[in-house]
């Protein structure tokens, strides 16, 4: 059965829009994305599975939760989308209130369980079909909803003020050239190799992992800028919301910016949802099969740029360190290898988690889970002991995390289980080994 | 208007500046702009530690600033550029700052003679806009989004109209957006707000509004249309109307409203970037039927030809008879002109550029780091180490070509017909 104190748990944004709903727009809701927006793909899904449960030791909720059947993929589906279908629409206030806290909280739309899917059912598309049902109902939690409403007043995800987001980039600039004279950060150079893009929270509040991006790319030669407007952010909190026209919005303006400025590729920070945003379930909607422009994540940055000698490591970090695989850059577009070419060149000691690659278990913060807040944190912590317990398994005192969510989720875990380790991304660990001169 | 009867149009090459002596002469020398008419070229420099000018070919601003940026020439060739000083931002035109400054001045945009400049500006942790250096009394909590009408007698902004507080989540699905006109918000207040947009002789404004989670529509003066779509993209008016049209999603597909209903039996997959014929009688816009099979549709004619990258925003010549467009396909750029791909691709191809008499198509590109001018599909100039938009004389018998050779800027002025001579 599921953890109690999770179903008892208020969302204001769950709760209260739900009180606001009638039976026949329930009804009316449901029945729209079943018949209008979701074809064949789901009727295909719904038919193939077997319910042979395969997907259950997939999942580092189930794991985590002393194999709850509750949290195997196939019951997050059979209580959500499932019934839904069943029922032809007609389901009440207590089957919303759970089905959101299974769509938007135990799972986090990794695509772990696919794999191990007999038929490569892609469970994450049924959980997020739920979740397109709970936003056309307002039914999505308070933190995740005012993240997708920054992203559609503002472009971005964390409330950036247009003039804000351009006074970050001068101070980022003047703090990189303390670091390393002449560093720029050229704004809106058009014709420039590479548009740089980053997601909402580094202007916020992780600011100088834009310096050093600037440093690494004056250290790589790069002809490079960012765009001083709207179109900077490449995240989408939207996609998890299930508000897709605002996703589409978001990503629209994004690659609108890069095609403006006239780059040849887009290089974008550390962050795995941001690139399956971008790469892929924006584009898809918008009518591309990928981006338009190619997009480069900082992982396969770091590669070209090691691997061609283009930087060259002066000395590396000595601690004991390992590495998180974000689902969306390792599960989602192989760069596992690569990730691990960056960690051995900077790292002396780099000691990997088993399961590893794409078998490497989620940080359970992504897929918009840790947007929703303090409300769902403990809920979170439960669900991913198996996390804990594969870090400690490795002895490392760093965790390299080369996604945003998967920094702040191991965070959390790591305060959670007092593992005694810390977070870091690769742009920290580069500015601190590369060698750098100010030719 | 770019007044180009005025520039100097006698065949020939000038140079105009020596790059190499600027780079020499400062620590520091930031991007390059190149006035319209070509006689200029501009850069921040840094002049002293943190403090900065803007250099125009051989001399410099005599004003210095902590911060100089965004550097733009009016159509009217005024050189602007988005200066801080004493911690506070304006905006100087030819070396002149507004007597006013502010906490923040950014996206400067022009009227389309060039007398009025707007930008939007923050001034005590409020946001508004100035317009030729005087704000609008009225503030608001946020701004995003300006407008100009093209005579510059009206501005407009997005504001936020309502503070919001933090997580307020059901404030905000009551609507804080709305539009500010000449200083003045709308009464009426939308979830969202997007693309500002004013009618050819400004009397009118419209704009993309959100009324519920997923229903978009246009608002023309406050005044929301009377039909919803699932989706909404940024409306154009009819040049010579108050006719108003936009991308619109019905049912899973996108097609042209005019007047908030569908004009068009067409349906896409995606549409947008609609362009008008300068007499407003045709409509051209990007558009694809499936994942990847990107085009332009002409007054509801798609054409045959597709591209799987992408397609920008479609040109018109000035006779309205002929639409071009830069496309990407299979990772190489173009152009194709009139449903017709040219031949030779690049690794960057620039947006194509009609003569007066719509009878040819120029475009800048770029390969292996080097820029050129094609014409009509075919190689025009040589190779540049850096090149701007070539501009066709008012007559379509000459072309200005305005590019870095050597590490000088030189001003080449050339017959059409017979290009370069070697």
């Amino acid at each position: 059965m599921a953890d109690l104190e999770d179903m008892k748990i208020i969302d204001p944004g769950v709760d209260d829009n739900i009180a606001k709903l009638t039976p026949e727009r329930i009804e009316r809701t449901v029945n729209k994305v079943l018949t209008q927006e979701t074809a064949a793909r789901l009727k295909i899904y719904m038919d193939t599975c077997v319910h042979c449960g395969l997907c259950a030791d997939s999942c580092q909720s189930y794991v985590s939760r002393d194999k709850d059947p509750d949290y195997a993929p196939v019951a997050k589906v059979k209580d959500t989308i499932w019934e839904m279908v069943r029922r032809k629409g007609k389901v009440d206030a207590e089957f919303l209130h759970n089905a959101a806290r299974i769509a938007f909280i135990d799972c986090g739309a990794c695509r772990r369980c696919s794999m191990y899917c007999p038929f490569g059912i892609d469970i994450s598309y049924l959980i997020m079909t739920t979740r397109r049902i709970l936003n056309l109902l307002g039914v999505v939690p308070q933190y995740l909803q005012d993240t997708t409403n920054s992203h559609a007043a503002t472009m971005n995800q964390m409330w950036v003020q247009q003039d804000d987001w351009i006074d970050t980039l001068m101070w980022q600039e003047e703090d990189a050239q303390v670091e390393l004279a002449g560093t720029r950060i050229p704004l809106d150079k058009e014709g420039a190799d590479i548009m740089y893009s980053v997601i909402g929270p580094e202007p916020k509040i992780l600011a100088q992992l834009i310096a050093n991006m600037a440093i690494i790319f004056k250290v790589a030669g790069a002809d490079w800028t960012m765009p001083s407007t709207d179109g900077w952010d490449n995240s989408n909190m939207a996609m998890y919301s299930g508000d897709f026209e605002t996703m589409g919005r978001v990503e629209r303006l994004h690659w609108d910016r890069a095609s403006q400025l006239k780059v040849k590729r887009v290089v974008m920070g550390e962050c795995g949802h941001a690139y399956r945003g971008a790469v892929y379930d924006g584009p898809r909607w918008l009518g591309w099969t990928k981006p338009p422009i190619p997009m480069v994540h900082a992982v396969e940055y770091y590669y070209d740029i090691i691997k061609s000698g283009r930087i060259k490591i002066a000395h590396k970090y000595e601690g004991s360190v390992t590495v998180q695989d974000p689902c969306n850059i390792v599960r989602g577009r192989g760069l596992q290898d690569k990730l691990r070419y960056v960690v051995n060149a900077i790292c002396e000691d780099f000691r990997d988690m088993d399961p590893h690659y794409e078998h490497n278990y989620c940080c359970q913060a992504g897929g918009g889970l840790i947007n929703c807040g303090p409300p769902w944190k403990r809920s979170r912590m439960k669900s991913n002991r198996i996390k804990a317990e594969q870090i400690h398994g490795t002895g490392a005192h760093m965790v390299i995390t080369p996604c945003h969510n998967c920094h702040s989720g191991i965070e959390d875990i790591i305060g959670h289980y007092k593992l005694g380790c810390h977070v870091s991304f690769i742009s920290e660990l580069l500015v601190k080994t590369m060698e750098m001169s100010e030719a | 208007m770019v007044n180009r009867e005025t520039w100097d149009w006698n065949n020939g090459s000038r140079a105009i500046c020596d790059l190499g002596a600027l780079e020499d002469r400062f620590d520091e020398v930031h991007e390059l702009t190149a006035s319209p008419d070509g006689e200029r070229i501009a850069a921040p420099v840094l002049t002293a530690p943190d403090t900065f000018s803007v250099a125009v070919n051989d001399q410099r601003w005599e004003g210095e600033f902590e911060k100089a940026w965004h550097l733009a020439f009016t159509p009217d060739g005024r050189l602007t550029a988005l200066v801080r000083i004493d911690d506070e931002w304006t905006l100087a035109i030819e070396g002149e700052p507004w007597e006013d400054r502010w906490e923040f001045a950014w996206n400067p945009i022009f009227s389309r003679d060039g007398s009025v400049i707007a930008v939007q500006i923050k001034d005590n942790m409020e946001y508004t806009v100035a317009v030729n250096g005087t704000a609008w009394e009225k503030k608001f909590p946020s701004s995003r989004g300006l407008a100009l009408s093209p005579d510059g007698k009206r501005a407009a902004a997005v504001v936020q109209v309502e503070p919001l507080a933090e997580a307020d989540v059901f404030g905000f699905f009551e609507g804080t957006w709305s539009l500010a006109v000449d200083g003045e918000p709308w009464e009426r207040k939308f979830i969202n707000a997007y693309g500002p947009t004013f009618s050819e002789d400004g009397e009118r404004i419209a704009a993309e509004v959100r009324l519920d989670i997923c229903e978009y529509t246009l608002a023309e003066d406050s005044v929301p249309w009377d039909n919803r779509f699932g989706c909404i993209w940024e409306p154009s008016y009819r040049n010579g109307s108050s006719h108003l049209l936009a991308p619109v999603r019905v049912a899973g597909s996108w097609t042209i409203a005019e007047n908030g209903e569908p004009i068009w039996a067409s349906r896409f997959m995606q549409l947008w970037n609609q362009r008008l014929s300068p007499d407003g009688s045709r409509i051209a816009a990007v558009a694809t039927t499936s994942f990847g099979q990107w085009s332009v549709v002409v007054d509801d004619r798609l054409w045959k030809s597709s591209f799987d990258d992408m397609v920008l925003p479609p040109v018109f010549a000035p006779d309205g008879s002929r639409v071009a467009a830069t496309v990407r396909s299979k990772g190489r750029w173009g152009l194709a002109v009139d449903d017709r791909p040219w031949t030779e691709t690049f690794d960057m191809a620039w947006d194509p550029i009609f003569s007066p008499d719509g009878a040819r198509v120029a475009a800048k590109v770029e390969r292996d780091g080097r820029f050129a001018v094609f014409m009509d599909g075919r190689s025009w100039s040589p190779w540049f180490d850096m090149l701007w938009d070539p501009i066709f004389s008012p007559d379509g018998t000459r072309m200005l070509v305005r590019a870095v050779e050597n590490g000088t800027l030189v001003r080449h002025v050339v017959d059409v017909a017979t290009g370069f001579q070697s």
